[in-house]
């Protein structure tokens, strides 16, 4: 997955691919997820909702899985537009999923909010992670055309 | 040493006038027209001259450095601060000197137009010595535009942290941009400082600006409340807008400890009323 190469964002029709490496990198990001939903005219608060998901696992990539890269695309239905990202790191992956996903808990002196909250602020969450390999969540955010 | 700077002293004081319009307009020429007419160039061309040949009479040496060019480096460097407010470049504030040399050479030659060795031996040792004299204002330039960059990135940080006393006993933190990194350590530790300067009974963290609240955002406001509360100040947290609040619920971030307001006018209102104090509006005006 040799994510090193990646120093600058990446397009490719309507994917991009920021790197996740520092806390501006964190920001670059929110801002791009923002400017995407604006274009795609979501409402402010789903842009809120859905860039705060963002924010928490991007910081999530940085802190526990150090480093990786964030993938963000725009998907399309036959009714429905939506944007989808995929945080992806080849970090030490996350050994017990249930206790991650439980609100409270953190291994890093957080609030252990992070992975609960976007799943609950996104419309689609998934996680595929594996000790020793890395995480990668994917969320998504749809609008009815 | 010594009598090889007479000369050039004497020239100087000698035409000064005609060195003068010889120098002015070397400078105009090299000038750009609309950045000779924002300053004084003939009024400290005039004041430069006169001072620069009572130098050479009076002391020996041609090393700036030296005690007696106190005062031309005290001009020159008053000449080279004003230059980088109004917005010369080094090369520009350095002609100032530069444009000297061509006029004095020519008197030079002139005055010693019998004895050519040392015309020359004279005009080498000006050269040099204005040279230094360019270098010195391009080292002040140097030095004035380091100390205004210095001030800005301080007013930067000051202005990042604008903890302000909104009333006796209540102070407000308006928050404004983006909250992670290191900058929010700054702000939160501003206010816990002020709190203990001024007593303050209430603290109003405002969030309007704050475009993203997510878990470390959250978490530093909490801290930073549970800490104020420890010094005997109650946080209200105001600006929260309703994308940001339904935002934090389903985060699940428990602000029920936390009294919040949804502007800063009503955080305002509580705060006065918590601190002993009120406001009536009068009628009739
Ligand atoms: N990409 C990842 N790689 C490895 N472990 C992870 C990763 N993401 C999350 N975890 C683990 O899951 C735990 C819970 O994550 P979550 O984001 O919910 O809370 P937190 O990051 O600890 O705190 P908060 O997000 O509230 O500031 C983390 O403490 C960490 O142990
Ligand atoms: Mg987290």
């Amino acid at each position: 997955m040799g994510n090193e190469s990646f120093s600058a964002r990446i397009t490719s029709g309507d994917n991009s691919i920021l790197p996740l490496k520092t806390d501006e990198d964190v920001v670059r990001l929110r801002k791009q997820v923002r400017d995407d939903l604006v274009a795609l005219g979501f409402s402010l608060i789903e842009q809120t909702k859905m860039v705060t998901a963002a924010s928490e696992l991007a910081r999530n990539t940085l802190r526990y899985g150090g480093g990786g890269e964030a993938h963000v695309s725009r998907r399309h239905d036959n009714d429905r537009t939506g944007v989808e990202l995929r945080f992806i790191d080849n970090g030490p992956g996350i050994a017990n999923l249930e206790l991650a996903m439980t609100d409270g808990y953190t291994s890093g002196g957080g609030l252990g909010l992070g992975l609960s909250g976007a799943k609950r602020l996104a419309d689609e969450f998934q996680i595929d992670t594996e000790p020793g390999k890395g995480t990668t969540v994917r969320i998504a955010k749809w609008k009815m055309l | 040493m010594s009598n090889k700077s007479t000369q050039l002293a004497a020239v100087i004081a000698e035409f000064q006038d005609q060195l003068l319009e010889g120098w002015l307009a070397g400078l105009e020429s090299r000038l750009h027209r609309d950045k000779s007419k924002t300053i004084d160039l003939r009024g400290q061309a005039a004041q430069f001259l006169p001072l620069l040949a009572e130098t050479l009479q009076q002391t020996t040496s041609t090393n700036i450095e030296d005690a007696g060019w106190v005062d031309v480096r005290q001009l020159l460097a008053e000449i080279s601060q004003a230059r980088v407010r109004q917005g010369f470049t080094p090369i520009e504030t350095a002609n100032f000197v530069f444009a000297l040399k061509e006029p004095i050479f020519e008197y030079l030659r002139k005055a010693l137009v019998d004895n050519p060795l040392q015309a020359s031996e004279e005009i080498a040792t000006a050269s040099t010595l204005f040279d230094n004299l360019g270098l010195y204002t391009i080292d002040v330039y140097q030095k004035a535009r380091e100390q205004i960059i210095l001030r800005q990135q301080q007013e930067l940080l000051e202005l990042s942290t604008p903890v302000v006393q909104l009333w006796q006993n209540v102070l407000a933190l308006p928050l404004i941009g983006t909250l992670d990194s290191s900058r929010t350590q700054v702000v939160m530790e501003s206010l816990l400082q002020k709190i203990v300067e001024t007593g303050a009974l209430i603290a109003i963290i405002d969030i309007t600006g704050v475009p993203t609240v997510d878990t470390l955002v959250a978490q530093h406001l909490l801290k930073t409340i549970a800490a104020a509360r420890l010094m005997g100040a109650d946080c209200i947290i105001s600006g929260i807008r309703p994308q940001i609040a339904q935002t934090i619920v389903h985060l699940g971030v428990n602000l029920e400890d936390v009294v919040t307001k949804a502007t800063l006018a009503d955080a305002f209102v509580v705060a006065l009323q918590r601190a002993g104090s009120s406001i009536q509006l009068t009628a009739g005006r």
